[in-house]
């Protein structure tokens, strides 16, 4: 394991460092006292597994394609942009824009998360990105959304009387899964959105990527499924089929 | 009962005693204008678009293609289009779509800029037989130069470059994806900049397998929809470029319809076949230039610093503050794209009324960053309607580093700019999928004529240079005192920084 201290260290340093290990072959790093610096993880190819001790900045595992960061803390905005494979377990909550066009890989959060997350996810051949959030989200969860999964919790909810998603959920969906747990208000929920509840296969899914997630936590899958789950899914793959004049 | 009110734009006639019945017509129309009557051509006019592709197929010259004369009754006011649009409109409640850029007899500034000459006191050169200088490099130049000495005291360059793209002439291709046009059009393009020493650009639409050979030629683009981005994209190509906008529909996105996604486009762009591929209207993670640095850095992070970032943005009205916040966002090109660029597909009403000319974006954005110190910084391409080496060299006088050619390139290629690109039935084979069609346009053969017209264009623009007695494309650029205007008025010249012909 290679420790690597941040303090005080710009990111382009930080990340070149990062780098330099993981094309040495380093398979797990340490990285200490992380406060804010951007890209850790962006790029990043292998098998590598970094634990970040501290608050990594916007942009984490950017582009990243199949190392796993493991965030003690709350994280920033913009997470998994674009990432194409491997993993993002965050313990604390997470901000704005998570897995913009992600393709591939696995988000992890413990906590909630901002606005527009999911935006724009795509699933591709055997790639099929999954993105959990275990608390509250905000507006425009899944929007645009054109292929993968998108799975809220609303674990916590009980702690406060904020909603447990905002509106325009899975607006402009054309593509992937959304699963809520609890019910869904359709008000909430972009015109291109279809309201349906779980049959045995989605079940066995859902109960796939919760194991994965409740592993990460120390939680239960079986405690999480107790509460019954709505599944999201796009009315059309072609909702602006009628909308130009040939 | 009457088919349709939107009368047909075109008649297309055969003359039947010329015609020999060789059916070459059927065959060879995206349209499906002509099907066999068992003992002539028929010809359903309603669907000409007015391409050619028959007029040159036909061995008989037996066909000719008019503008329809029933067209609606003159009136300065209302003009064929406006009619006939609100007609369509009436009958379908869609949006009309367009392809290419805008036929609006908007001023085309070019037209109204001379270049200089010499005469008598300073000489011109002659291109042919002196040595005359295309070469052109894109990418942030730094401030100063700082030199070191070595053993044997000559001197070395000790100011670290930054990375740049090397063309052997100030032209590049426009961006086109796979799926807005064939992807015989887009190798013929990577073949002709091979030849030719300079660069394509993917457009939004990832990288086909087939193109990855043409590396070395090729900008690889990151829009809204991040289709087909990963790191070996990231890292395919010459250069990165983040597209925020386009000419020919500023501040919307694009949206290829599902239908026409086949599995080899999926494939490219890294999405299911038949999904729509919705490139939204914003990167909806920047809303501002501290959001754009950030995806410029994602990008560098991503690509080591080993390739320069451009962003493209469609030509608008504060463009002049939009390009430097774009520069000191840490871009190493801008493009910009002007009002007249072409389209696959854009709505009409967005088309041919939002943005601005490149000329004025291009005068106001070179001067800006000029006058706030930041013109090395980065390097601007030009787009957006040029249409001739004369216009490139305009461009070049009013600040441009390179311009790039979309529309003239396609035209090496068969195109009649007939504008209905977007209905993805283009004869020529360019903008279609439709595998009959798209096999028509053999990229070996074609990128002979593109290259042929590079070329020529290479060579008019060192007559340019010879006749402005200057040997390098470096003295023309942003040297618009080799510039006149005719018949402009006293503002657009200032805005153009250009004197008025005869001071
Ligand atoms: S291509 Fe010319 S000669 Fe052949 S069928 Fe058509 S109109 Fe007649
Ligand atoms: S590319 Fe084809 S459809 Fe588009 S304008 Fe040219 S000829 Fe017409």
């Amino acid at each position: 394991m290679l420790t690597i201290d941040a303090k005080g260290i710009y990111y382009r340093e930080l990340n070149s460092k990062v780098r330099d290990a993981v094309s040495k072959g380093e398979k797990e790093i340490l990285l200490k006292n992380v406060n804010g610096q951007y890209y850790i993880g962006d790029g990043l190819r292998g098998e590598t597994t970094i634990t970040i001790d501290g608050v990594p900045g916007n942009d984490l595992a950017a582009f990243m394609d199949g190392p796993t960061l493991i965030i003690k803390n709350n994280a920033q905005d913009n997470i998994g942009n674009t990432m194409n494979s491997g993993k993002v377990i965050i313990h604390g909550n997470a901000g704005d824009v998570l897995g913009y066009g992600m393709r591939g890989g696995k988000l992890h959060i413990r906590g909630d998360v901002g606005y527009r997350v999911g935006i724009h996810m795509k699933g591709y051949k055997k790639q099929n990105p999954v993105i959990i959030a275990g608390g509250k989200a905000g507006d425009f969860f899944g929007e645009y959304m054109a292929g993968g999964v998108l799975i809220l919790l609303n674990l916590d909810g009980k702690k406060d009387d904020r909603p447990m998603v905002g509106d325009y959920l899975g607006t402009g969906m054309h593509g992937g899964i959304i699963f809520i747990r609890g019910d869904v208000d359709k008000k909430l929920c972009g015109a291109e959105v279809g309201i349906t509840d779980l049959d045995n296969e989605d079940n066995k899914f859902l109960k796939e990527y919760l194991e994965d997630y409740c592993k990460d936590f120390n939680l239960k899958t079986e405690d999480i499924m107790r509460v019954g789950f709505k599944k999201l899914i796009p009315a059309s793959l072609r909702p602006y089929g009628n909308l130009y004049a040939y | 009962m009457f088919r349709s009110l939107a009368v047909p734009e075109f008649l297309a006639k055969i003359d039947q005693v010329k015609c020999i019945r060789c059916k070459r017509c059927i065959q060879n129309c995206g349209w499906s204008v002509y099907s066999w009557g068992g003992d002539k051509v028929l010809i359903d006019t309603f669907k000409c678009v007015k391409c050619l592709r028959c007029y040159h197929y036909c061995p008989e010259e037996a066909i000719t293609i008019e503008d329809n004369p029933v067209k609606y009754r003159s009136n300065a006011n209302w003009g064929f289009y406006q009619i006939r649009n609100i007609k369509k409109q009436a009958e379908t409640g869609g949006i009309p779509l367009t392809g290419m850029g805008s036929d609006m007899p908007y001023p085309v500034l070019f037209d109204n800029l001379l270049i200089d000459a010499c005469q008598v006191t300073n000489p011109s050169i002659d291109p042919l037989r002196e040595p005359m200088e295309l070469r052109t490099y894109l990418g942030k130049k730094p401030a100063k130069l700082e030199f070191e000495k070595v053993a044997g005291g000559k001197p070395k360059l000790k100011t670290k470059m930054p990375p740049q793209i090397k063309l052997e002439m100030p032209f590049i291709f426009a961006p086109m994806s796979y799926g807005s046009i064939s992807l015989n059009a887009q190798k013929t393009l990577a073949i002709a900049a091979k030849e030719l020493g300079i660069v394509m650009n993917t457009g939004e639409g990832g990288l086909h397998e087939d193109i990855y050979p043409y590396r070395s030629n090729i900008i690889v683009q990151v829009a809204s929809g991040r289709f087909g981005v990963n790191p070996d994209y990231l890292n395919a190509g010459v250069a990165v470029e983040i597209k925020i906008g386009q000419g020919a529909k500023p501040g919307i996105g694009g949206h290829l319809p599902g239908e026409k996604i086949p599995l080899d486009i999926a494939k490219t762009r890294m999405i299911p076949v038949g999904t729509d591929a919705i490139s939204p209207a914003p990167q909806h993670d920047i809303y501002s230039i501290e959001d754009l640095r950030q995806l410029i850095f994602a990008i560098k992070e991503a690509t080591n610093y080993t390739k320069p970032v451009s962003v493209k943005i469609a030509a608008v009205h504060n463009v002049a503050a939009i390009a430097s916040g774009i520069v000191r966002a840490g871009a190493d090109i801008v493009y910009i794209d002007g009002f007249r660029g072409g389209t696959g597909a854009a709505p009409v009403i967005i088309r041919d009324h939002l943005g601005i000319p490149i000329e004025y974006a291009l005068a106001a954005v070179d001067e800006r960053l000029r006058q706030e110190g930041i013109r090395n910084e980065a390097s601007i391409i030009a787009a957006g309607g040029i249409r001739s080496c004369a216009d490139a060299a305009k461009a070049i006088a009013l600040g441009a580093d390179a311009v790039a050619l979309g529309t003239s390139a396609l035209i090496t290629m068969g195109c009649t700019v007939c504008g209905k690109c977007y209905t993805g039935n283009c004869s020529w084979g360019i903008t279609t999928q439709r595998p009959e069609l798209t096999v028509r346009l053999d990229p070996e053969v074609y990128a002979e004529r593109l290259i042929n017209l590079i070329h020529a264009w290479s060579h008019e623009l060192k007559e340019i240079l010879g006749a402005l007695g200057v040997n390098a494309i470096e003295s023309l650029r942003g040297s618009r005192e080799r510039l006149r205007g005719v018949g402009l008025d006293g503002q657009t010249l200032d805005l153009l920084g250009v004197k008025p012909a005869g001071r």
